[in-house]
């Protein structure tokens, strides 16, 4: 008795092969169709947006008028937003991260803890925006400040930061932390000393991602109540201010009225993208050259 | 044995003076020992303070509009007419809004996202991975301002050319981009479930004659399901609280529709408008913020919360 038929599964052996290759372009076609909608994206914003960038948009003031309009006052705010986010992100999300990971005894609170910062990780940002602008703009009365916007934003991309340090202090392998107690080291001074120092590079490229994300985000700032058009430059983290997507959120919505406000926007969105390019470069440096492999 | 006793007493003097300021330093150090983990614990409360910021603020308001608009109009109601002088306050056209925009980007980046998943875990060489891999992690780090952008100035004007009828607003085209956007998201996290079935299942399965695609349709699929489901309802989940693209592409027309062809108005776009609009504290409009905000805040947790269930619930152990 044959139990296989050489003919037909020859037969059925083509049909399934042909499948198989003609699928796998598909797949292919698909994977690429991301980064051929990225390429079309980037070719687009520089197409209409790099002939106006130039020294005087760089350095300029917000104006009406499009060939005047400079985005000076909106690189100066989210400078100012970083002086906020990164204090506050660093000394909270990897305080966090330290009392997780190495204090806190494994049971329900921390668990609960852990819990929550994956749940807050998926709450919508416009959702953080309500929260400060009820929180900060209103109850504390700060109005809409860099200190309220860095705040909220800070808020926002807290849960990143402490996956992020949280998992730079877990690769920190224990001999080293053995050693240190071994020698009679406290635990905080072994904290200090040998834990935080080898879990730096970790921690700051975690932090950098979030702090590119705070950097694009827009929508909490626009439920803060950011004016459209502010003249003076903002001073400090005291002052009133915009940033750069909420100045390419206005001149997009406006394009429909002033065509060139469009290219304003696509001017804007290369220097925000250049800016979120050096930040993530930034970060991949630092993860290659100082990240240690124990 | 005097001079000696003599130096004893000094040695003794020095080393009580040693061991006292000794016992300083260890109380120093013990008051730090004491309070770090203490000032630690109080850091590490900040993220549930903010958790219960975000439900009081959001409660107290929500209870404050439900005393002056009932909960059954609210949740029934197809007219959202908030700056009329009759207002009414029916939130179903922002949810219609929120679900069809939602649907739209799920039907690009689901079938999109799983297929680059598979080409990556299962034909992709391990050179192409990791090259493809960080580009399409770009995708995921543009700010979603640019393709707001993106949709309003040049989706939504191609899309217009081949059908003239669509409304310079519309829900179709963030949709379509809110999906590209998603993409790798569900690519990333369908790939790390497929990644994570053990290579003697395909091996097996390859021994049996099998080709790849049918390893990866008939056991990959199957065995990391859970992961996927749970990818899905993630990117579901973004999309929903998703908010620039579709205040900037869809416009802010309250119909309750489902024309794809015309403007609509999701949650999101409807706190920012009304936000935005700089509404008096104290007004119904203001307080309205809060209802859909938390409607918002619940149906996002909702999906959180499913997609963790589903990925813990109907993982396969290996």
């Amino acid at each position: 008795m044959k139990y296989v038929d050489a003919a037909q599964v020859q037969k059925k052996m083509n049909g399934r092969i042909l499948k198989n290759n003609i699928l796998k372009t598909l797949f292919l076609a698909a994977t690429l169709f991301g980064l051929v909608i990225l390429a079309i994206l980037i070719i687009r914003v520089l197409l209409q947006g790099a002939s106006w960038i130039n020294l005087d948009f760089l350095t300029g003031k917000l104006s009406t008028s499009a060939d005047r309009a400079g985005i000076m006052g909106a690189i100066l705010g989210t400078f100012w937003l970083m002086v906020v986010v990164i204090p506050v992100t660093l000394f909270l999300g990897v305080g966090t991260a330290i009392y997780l990971e190495l204090y806190a005894r494994k049971g329900k609170f921390q668990s609960f803890v852990q819990t929550n910062i994956a749940n807050l990780a998926g709450v919508p940002s416009i959702v953080y925006g309500i929260l400060g602008m009820t929180l900060f703009v209103r109850a504390l009365d700060f109005g809409n400040i860099v200190l309220a916007g860095g705040l909220t934003m800070s808020l926002l991309v807290l849960p990143i930061i402490i996956v992020a340090a949280q998992e730079a202090v877990r690769a920190v392998p224990q001999d080293l932390s053995a050693a240190s107690y071994g020698m009679g080291a406290t635990k905080w001074q072994t904290v200090k000393n040998i834990i935080l120092p080898a879990a730096l590079p970790g921690i700051l490229t975690g932090s950098i991602l979030s702090l590119s994300r705070a950097i694009g985000e827009t929508a909490p700032l626009v439920v803060i109540g950011i004016p459209a058009l502010l003249i003076p430059f903002p001073g400090g983290i005291m002052d009133k201010f915009t940033v750069l997507p909420m100045q390419i959120y206005y001149w997009t919505l406006d394009s429909s009225l002033v065509a060139e406000y469009a290219n304003l926007a696509a001017a804007t969105i290369i220097v925000l993208l250049v800016l979120l390019f050096l930040l993530n470069a930034t970060a991949i440096i630092i993860r290659n050259k100082f990240q240690k492999r124990y | 044995m005097a001079s000696n006793s003599k130096i004893d007493d000094q040695d003794d003097l020095k080393i009580q003076e040693m061991i006292a300021q000794k016992k300083n330093g260890r109380n120093l150090s013990r008051f730090t020992e004491r309070i770090i983990p203490v000032l630690l614990f109080l850091i590490a409360s900040v993220s549930i303070l903010t958790t219960i910021g975000i439900i009081y603020t959001l409660l107290t308001e929500t209870i404050e509009f439900f005393k002056r608009v009932p909960i059954a109009d609210f949740f029934t109601g197809t007219i959202l007419k908030p700056l009329s002088q009759n207002p009414e306050f029916g939130v179903l056209p922002l949810i219609n809004g929120t679900i069809i925009s939602s649907v739209i980007a799920m039907l690009v980046a689901g079938p999109i996202g799983i297929m680059t998943a598979v080409y990556l875990s299962e034909y992709a060489s391990d050179r192409i991975r990791r090259t493809l891999k960080p580009l399409l992690e770009i995708l995921a780090g543009i700010p979603t301002i640019v393709y707001g952008f993106f949709a309003f100035t040049f989706v939504t004007p191609i899309i217009r050319e081949i059908f003239p009828t669509v409304e310079a607003t519309n829900i179709l085209s963030p949709g379509l981009v809110m999906g590209v956007m998603i993409i790798p998201m569900i690519a990333s996290l369908s790939e790390d479930a497929m990644t994570s079935v053990p290579n003697s299942m395909r091996e097996g399965a390859l021994a049996l004659g099998a080709t790849k695609l049918e390893v990866a349709f008939r056991v990959v699929i199957p065995a990391a399901l859970s992961g996927i489901i749970a990818s899905f309802v993630l990117g579901v989940s973004r999309a929903i609280g998703e908010t620039m693209i579709v205040t900037i592409a869809s416009g802010s027309s309250k119909n309750f529709t489902f024309d794809i062809t015309q403007s609509m108005q999701t949650m999101t776009a409807y706190i920012v408008e009304v936000s935005g609009g700089e509404a008096p504290a104290g007004s119904t409009i203001y307080y309205s913020l809060y209802a859909v905000a938390f409607t918002l805040f619940i149906f996002t947790l909702l999906m959180n919360l499913l997609a963790r269930y589903v990925s813990r619930k109907f993982r396969e152990e290996y």
